[in-house]
């Protein structure tokens, strides 16, 4: 029938364009895009035009000058004589440095939390209870400036050091003896890939054993002893290439050795318990999610509850985890530029603080900074986006 | 046709905003309309910027800003004070939440000539230098090799410090704070051996310290600071009126002009008393504003001795000595330009 229909209509009294939903809705859409670019183009001359008379200067040449400046803390080599675009890079990576140790610490955290949460010891959950929510309701700069302020700066000066073995922790932060690789080393290296390489194969025959046979392998001890073993063989063919540099209290400070500045222990400590909080929660909410039925019909297969938790809760509850997650991340991310309120070193101390007051270009080094965090975010997103994929549930 | 004479009115409308915001420059008609002078300080500097215990704002900085506001709206008490952290001062500056900039600024070459700002002269003369626990037992800034220093961030004192230790083959770990409230917190708990700021800064400092005899400030002296106010570029009246009225409060020192006495030899014989107060010269015609300016500012303000000895100098916890910022006639720095 519809056929007929369309026959019924003349090709002379096709309708005009802007009675075409399609073409018309495409008109307005055309016009939208032209609007915002030219807000956006307009704004940006405007404001280019404006600090050309008021005589500032602009571009982004200011990157290529020396620095003058030193950073407390920097990943790469740094000093007075580089330049800004290297305190850039100073700055970026410190503040990866803290946002990744922090991801892997408030996961840990929030994953013990939240599983810890749900026990049936009383103690456990109410000690998880109390620190959810005494950690997840206080503003989180508070919570940087009391690890601080409160804990970290009363500990001892230099000379009267907490001895802990070989490590120093004083109030200028923890020294810890630092590994020195001399020739030979790459060996013991080489020796930690073949380790991995024989590992992940061994999972994967394990796997394909176990879905084949229903016969299992003792895969994790015989990784670990793979993993250690192998490299501590060679390392002591070699003729152990590895010595300690310690750190010794020379003049003012301790010299050599390896430092944690407190900054970064406080961002990293505040960081990590105020969003495992909200990791806990999320992990809680995700086991909850899961229907009793689950482990109910796993209990009676014989499945133990370590094993019930392992692989029929978590797997099923990580759909419902790992989307709110990521947010989580992305907040931490974006809070590691609280660092400033405690002079930890991170890209907005450095470059939207330091930097930007000696050069004066405001406008360029916001944007540049803003450009990183969601440059990162998006990065983050979309690894989460991708495990979310692999993880989610394949309907047959 | 319609829609090519809406497409050039909306066109016309565009370019006048652009060109429009070139036209604002008027600083001292905005003052006026406001009726009162925006005045970026520091967040609190004893002797240079500071609130007392009334909440009232003293301090070498802050006369500046007054003087300007006696000077122009004929009351000293007209100015809106906004603190400000190194940080943030020269965007304020340039966007236009303040007028004046009178916060311990550096004249540097960088700042007065790619920030779109202008100095308008020296109100203070400072140098870079170091205070030390006294129980750390060093005497001299040669000796600091290795050490933490505390430092505040945006400033110049950032460079010199580098510049110093590199210079004389020394180490140093920095640790960087936004406010100068926070350096010396840092100091205070032993965060670092070393403060380093300017020199009048180090001695306001060291008075907030719990202890302040447990601290002392090495001798060295690291650098040039000449630290002035500081106004926008592009409006050269209002500069002009920055920078005579700083003149004006040096000059009157000069002429033993004070705020107690300038109403009685404000009727003086001598020709640069009649002309600094606006009987005669140039009076406030090509500053526009009235005649009596450089009397308003005296008479409220002081001149800049008074001012000296007040906030940073013999009558304040600070007791800094004149030296350099002495005038050029007793083998200080101090030399205005006349008022003729």
């Amino acid at each position: 029938m519809p056929s007929d229909v369309n026959k019924g209509v003349a090709p002379s009294s096709k309708p005009k364009f802007w009675n075409d939903p399609d073409k018309r809705a495409m008109l307005f859409q055309i016009l939208m895009i032209l609007t915002v670019l030219g807000f956006f183009a307009y704004i940006i001359s405007n404001a280019l035009y404006n600090l050309k008379t008021r005589g500032i200067t602009t571009g982004f040449d200011f990157l290529d000058q020396s620095a003058g400046f030193e950073i407390l803390l920097h990943l790469i080599p740094f000093d007075a004589t580089f330049s800004f675009g290297r305190t850039f890079m100073v700055g970026l990576l410190n503040t990866l440095l803290v946002s990744f140790l922090g991801v892997i610490f408030a996961t840990t955290l929030g994953f013990v939390m939240g599983i810890a949460r749900l026990s049936d010891n009383w103690l456990i959950s109410k000690v998880a209870t109390a620190y959810i929510e005494i950690f997840r309701n206080i503003p989180l700069l508070l919570q940087i400036l009391f690890w601080y302020v409160a804990v970290l700066q009363p500990l001892p000066l230099p000379k009267q050091s907490i001895e802990m073995g070989a490590a120093f922790l004083n109030n200028r932060g923890l020294y810890l003896p630092a590994p020195v690789f001399e020739s030979g080393f790459g060996f013991v290296m080489i020796a930690l890939a073949i380790a991995i390489a024989a590992v992940v194969f061994l999972f994967r025959w394990n796997k394909k054993r176990q879905d084949e046979t229903g016969q299992r392998f003792p895969v994790i001890w015989v990784s670990l002893g793979l993993l250690i073993g192998l490299p501590f063989v060679v390392y002591l063919i070699m003729g152990s290439p590895m010595s300690w540099d310690y750190p010794v209290l020379k003049g003012f400070n301790f010299r050599g050795g390896a430092t944690i500045i407190p900054e970064l222990m406080a961002l990293l400590i505040a960081l990590s318990v105020y969003t495992g909080t909200f990791i806990a929660e999320i992990v809680r909410s995700g086991i909850l999610a899961v229907s009793s039925g689950q482990s109910e019909a796993a209990q009676a297969l014989g499945l133990s509850k370590n094993r019930t938790l392992r692989l029929i809760v978590i797997p099923q509850a990580m759909r419902v985890i790992i989307p709110p997650l990521t947010s989580q991340y992305l907040n931490l991310i974006k809070n590691s530029s609280l660092a400033t309120a405690i002079g930890y070193p991170d890209l907005v101390s450095v470059f939207m603080g330091t930097t930007l007051n000696q050069t004066g270009q405001a406008i360029e080094i916001i944007f540049m900074t803003m450009a990183v965090y969601l440059t990162i975010n998006m990065i983050v997103s979309m690894l989460m986006n991708l495990y979310n994929k692999r993880m989610s549930l394949v309907e047959r | 046709m319609k829609k090519i004479t809406s497409l050039a009115a909306a066109s016309a409308i565009a370019i006048g905003m652009v060109s429009g915001a070139q036209a604002a420059s008027a600083t001292l008609d905005s003052v006026k309309d406001k009726g009162f002078v925006q005045c970026g300080v520091s967040t609190g500097l004893p002797g240079f910027s500071n609130p007392d215990e009334k909440g009232n704002w003293q301090g070498m900085d802050v006369d500046v800003c007054r003087a300007v506001a006696a000077a122009t709206l004929g009351d000293a008490s007209k100015v809106k004070f906004i603190p400000l952290t190194a940080k943030e001062r020269f965007t304020a500056l340039q966007s236009g939440e303040i007028d004046i900039l009178s916060r311990n600024t550096t004249w540097t070459q960088t700042r007065d000539t790619t920030l779109g700002l202008n100095f308008a002269g020296v109100n203070y003369y400072d140098g870079q230098g170091f205070m030390v626990s006294k129980n750390l037992g060093v005497k001299s800034a040669k000796e600091l090799d290795g050490a933490a220093v505390c430092i505040q961030s945006g400033t110049t004192t950032e460079l010199n410090l580098s510049d110093y230790f590199r210079l004389n083959k020394m180490t140093f770990s920095p640790v960087v704070f936004d406010s100068s409230d926070q350096t010396v917190k840092g100091f205070e708990a032993g965060r670092c051996d070393v403060l380093t700021s300017d020199q009048s800064q180090l001695y306001a400092l060291r008075i907030k310290l719990a202890d302040p005899s447990s601290a002392m400030v090495l001798p060295e002296v690291i650098s040039k600071e000449p630290l002035g106010p500081v106004v926008r570029q592009g409006d050269d009246q209002w500069f002009n009126i920055v920078k005579w009225s700083l003149n004006a409060m040096i000059n009157a020192e000069e002429l033993g002009l004070t705020s107690a006495n300038i109403d009685s030899e404000k009727d003086s014989a001598d020709p640069s008393i009649a002309r600094f107060v606006g009987k005669d010269g140039p009076k406030g015609s090509g500053m526009e504003l009235s005649d009596d300016w450089a009397y308003q500012i005296i008479k409220q303000v002081g001149n800049y001795g008074e001012g000296f000895e007040r906030n940073v100098g013999s009558g304040s916890p600070l007791k800094i000595d004149r030296g350099v910022n002495a005038l050029w006639s007793q083998g200080g720095f101090l030399y205005a330009p006349p008022m003729r």
